[in-house]
């Protein structure tokens, strides 16, 4: 089994933690990525987009329901609605906040594991909530790898506190080396699960 | 705190058919609301319908999904707080005011070239889009000569959308929409206030024709000029958005216009060469062939 889908959850702090993960990322990665950042429910999506689509020569993209996952494109999830992996593509919902958050990051992860399972790399980065937790248990149980932002680097740390009190052998790095770590899990084809 | 999870073969094999398990659990259960109540979500989108099922099995307290069938078969009110969990209707006069400013810039001219316009708001719910477009239309001096056809699966919010009664801490919101939306009057010119809620103004609904329609099932009814349904298709599975599109295609005059919700795109359908796009971002499109 190849991991060839990568889901990244991030908080307060995220937006710069999540351009030095996309700048680090090979360009010929052989996987799709898809991103959940909280902010608020009338942010303007094309903001974020352009801001994460000038620190990465692969493609960002604004998903809509259905849209079908492709290696090599970075999905971000748009404000206010939950992001699913269903198979080989995502679905939108609009279905009420988990946590306060929509889109929530355990939504994304728990999807993608349960769609995915050992082809998902979950990567949980700084934040000031206990969001993705739960999702990153999810996707190490059905066999998927786990990557966190070092707590004592991290912008805020109880995001991958939370993470790391939930998975054991979670792949831990400071935010310089996330990409490298992700780059290397995917690049492993014939990882058998 | 729970037990942190480690990554084991052994343990994702184990976990794995749990969770098939459960997928088979969750086909039964829909299988037999379906059977026993006639309401059917076997073809919703499965990942939100799993998230949303397992909020009812624990907030009966329950251990399991088929707790949730045997519960649900024999106790209507269990099934009708099911219900209620599972049909989302979110929804707002003038909600996406962008929608509103397109249409109105892209569509209406077209719809001045007609005699008469028929249109179709397919999955109405509680009819906060209907009054909203026959508002537009009256401001463009259209609605005369139009008449929308507004339908819906559940006759329950069908019958709320025909009395067309909101609760009126939502008429400032409602308002801002509609300022937003281009409005050209008084917002208050359309509602009545009465008893904490607004009571929209029946001439806005003359010209509406309020009918229980499953999307699911039954067949085409009319051809329009105008198909309307916005964030509905989002909660159906790939299969059935593709066999509704079908219907809308097949409903829909040559060069009429199909509107979809802000997150629902005709690229990953079946019928994505049927159409050209008249505006991207207010998910606008033509049908060409």
């Amino acid at each position: 089994m190849t991991r060839d889908l990568v889901v990244v959850g991030a908080s307060w702090g995220g937006l710069d933690a999540i351009r030095t993960v996309l700048h680090g990322l090979p360009d010929d990665l052989p996987a799709a990525v898809v991103i959940v950042q909280h902010r608020s429910p009338v942010a303007h999506p094309q903001t974020l987009l352009g801001l994460l689509a000038a620190a990465t020569p692969l493609a960002v993209v604004d998903p809509a329901d259905k849209q079908k996952l492709e290696r090599g494109q970075v999905y971000v999830s748009p404000p206010d609605y939950h992001t699913y992996v269903e198979g080989d593509h995502l679905a939108l919902s609009t279905d009420d906040p988990v946590a306060f958050s929509r889109p929530s990051i355990d939504v994304l992860f728990e999807s993608a594991a349960e769609s995915r399972g050992p082809a998902c790399v979950g990567v949980i980065l700084t934040g000031a909530n206990a969001d993705g937790a739960r999702g990153l248990a999810r996707i190490v149980e059905l066999g998927g790898a786990a990557v966190v932002e070092d707590p004592a680097s991290a912008e805020r740390s109880e995001m991958p506190r939370a993470a790391l009190q939930a998975v054991h052998g979670a792949l831990v790095a400071p935010i310089g080396g996330i990409a490298a770590i992700v780059g290397n899990l995917c690049a492993r084809a014939g990882v058998t699960a | 705190m729970a037990v942190p999870v480690e990554a084991t073969e052994a343990g994702a094999r184990a976990a794995t058919e749990r969770l098939e398990l459960e997928t088979i659990e969750l086909r039964l259960l829909l299988e037999g609301v379906f059977r026993h109540y006639g309401y059917d979500f076997r073809e919703y989108a499965l990942a939100s319908l799993r998230r949303r099922v397992w909020r009812r099995v624990n907030a009966e307290g329950l251990g399991s999904i088929t707790a949730l069938t045997d519960c649900v078969l024999h106790d209507e009110a269990c099934m009708a707080r099911l219900m209620r969990d599972l049909s989302i209707n979110v929804t707002a006069m003038f909600r996406d005011p962008h929608f509103y400013l397109a249409f109105a810039e892209k569509v209406i001219p077209q719809l001045r070239t007609y005699p008469f316009t028929r249109i179709w708001v397919a999955g109405c719910a509680t009819g906060e889009e209907v009054y909203s477009l026959a508002i537009m239309l009256a401001e463009h001096d259209l609605y005369d000569k139009t008449r929308i056809y507004a339908t819906d699966i559940n006759e329950l919010v069908l019958e709320q959308a025909r009395e067309g009664v909101y609760p009126y801490e939502r008429i400032r919101e409602y308002t801002e929409n509609y300022v937003r939306a281009g409005g050209r009057r008084d917002f208050s010119e359309y509602y009545v206030a009465a008893y904490g809620n607004a009571l929209i103004d029946s001439r806005l609904r003359e010209n509406v024709v309020w009918a229980q329609h499953n999307l699911a099932q039954d067949a085409s009814f009319n051809e329009f000029n105008v198909i309307l349904c916005r964030n509905v298709l989002i909660y159906f599975d790939k299969s059935l958005q593709n066999r509704v599109h079908r219907l809308f295609y097949e409903s829909l005059e040559r060069f009429g216009t199909l509107c979809l919700g802000n997150k629902e795109s005709i690229r990953f359908s079946s019928h994505e060469d049927c159409y050209e796009e008249l505006d991207a971002e207010a998910r606008l499109y033509r049908r060409v062939t």
